[in-house]
């Protein structure tokens, strides 16, 4: 592997080198982008046959947390195209401070994911044995429901059962929708999770000044895969969390 | 905006941060408006209007990202048709299982 970006010898010139790189990274996301394809197209159809229950299921999703993580994660695609930018005008020190700040921007994204899950989590919406979507409205402490919440919630409940017949099928139905939501948004953290160990490689060789006007095809291409990452959860997010908000 | 010539007289095409910065905030009035526009109901006005709106305005996003983030719009015509291929394959793949699916009528309930 050459660490220089000295030209090697199946090549024509160091452009032609350089684009095989950049053609080898979006053949990879091609995959991924079908990888994600088929999660995203069993979503599709599962929420056109259950609408009422995804919409319910849906709303016990704290938007705000979604919101704020969409921000953070575009912020991250900017500060990831900086860094190939200053690579590129020969600037070292800031290529090292804008993948730390990539990392830093992606690392907060996981941490607000894992107060999502938790909360998931006491609310008994994970998939399995202990699935019960009737839980909160059991125990609204537990929950932290308040009594407007409630009693929303209640009514909601029992629109639901009228509508696909009964509490048996809110429960099924609405474990798909979670078994959607954990598999795909898990999917997407164990990406931003290897992007992540990407990052902290790039950080380590960024700081051997390695990266140069010259040289900064690895840049480049983690970025690539960031971005794609970036854009799996910009259709994410309207997906998941804002089917159903008026 | 600055050229780099390399050994090959290759010129590569440099990004701004200002355009960056740029194509940043307008992905930010993007997320603000599908935020807001969920908090309305359109369906009143045309069936699933929500989820259209929704899904142009991501389309929106993702198409920024991929032009200006990842340099789509400063690669070869090679590199551009190999990403318009992904696109296009994900686009069989949705198109023929969802018409199979409409085409069917399944009973669900």
């Amino acid at each position: 592997m050459h660490r220089t970006g000295e030209l090697y010898g199946q090549f024509q010139t160091l452009e032609q080198q350089k684009e095989s790189a950049t053609l080898g990274m979006w053949t990879f996301l091609i995959t991924e982008i079908l990888f994600f394809g088929g999660l995203f197209l069993t979503y599709t159809i599962n929420r056109h046959t259950y609408p009422e229950v995804f919409s319910f299921a849906s709303r016990t999703i704290k938007l705000s947390w979604g919101a704020i993580n969409t921000v953070v994660l575009i912020g991250s695609s900017l500060t990831m195209a900086m860094s190939v930018w200053a690579a590129q005008v020969g600037k070292k020190k800031l290529v090292t401070f804008f993948l730390l700040a990539t990392l830093i921007l992606g690392s907060v994204f996981l941490g607000i994911k894992a107060i999502e899950y938790r909360a998931k989590f006491v609310e008994h919406h994970v998939p399995g044995a202990s699935f019960d979507m009737y839980y909160c409205s059991n125990n609204p402490e537990a929950c932290e429901m308040s009594p407007e919440d409630l009693a929303k919630e209640k009514s909601e409940l029992a629109a639901l059962e009228k509508a696909v017949g009964g509490p048996v099928a809110v429960n099924s139905h609405s474990q798909l929708f979670f078994s959607l939501y954990f598999g795909m948004t898990g999917l997407h953290a164990l990406h931003m999770i290897i992007g992540a160990g990407l990052l902290i490689w790039l950080v380590v060789e960024s700081m051997k000044g390695r990266f140069t006007p010259q040289y900064n095809t690895p840049v480049e291409n983690i970025g690539l895969y960031w971005h794609f990452v970036d854009i799996v959860w910009i259709y994410l997010f309207p997906l998941l969390y804002l089917i159903d908000r008026h | 905006m600055s050229n780099n010539t390399e050994q090959t007289g290759h010129t590569e095409h440099i990004v701004s941060p200002g355009l960056y910065l740029t194509i940043f905030i307008a992905l930010m009035v993007l997320t603000g408006t599908t935020y807001f526009a969920a908090q309305v109901d359109l369906n009143r006005y045309f069936t699933a209007l929500n989820i259209i709106v929704a899904l142009l305005i991501a389309t929106c996003k993702a198409t920024l990202v991929i032009l200006f983030f990842m340099h789509a719009k400063y690669s070869s015509k090679r590199t551009q048709l190999i990403i318009i291929c992904g696109v296009v394959w994900l686009g069989i793949m949705l198109f023929m299982t969802l018409s199979d699916y409409a085409s069917r009528h399944l009973d669900v309930h």
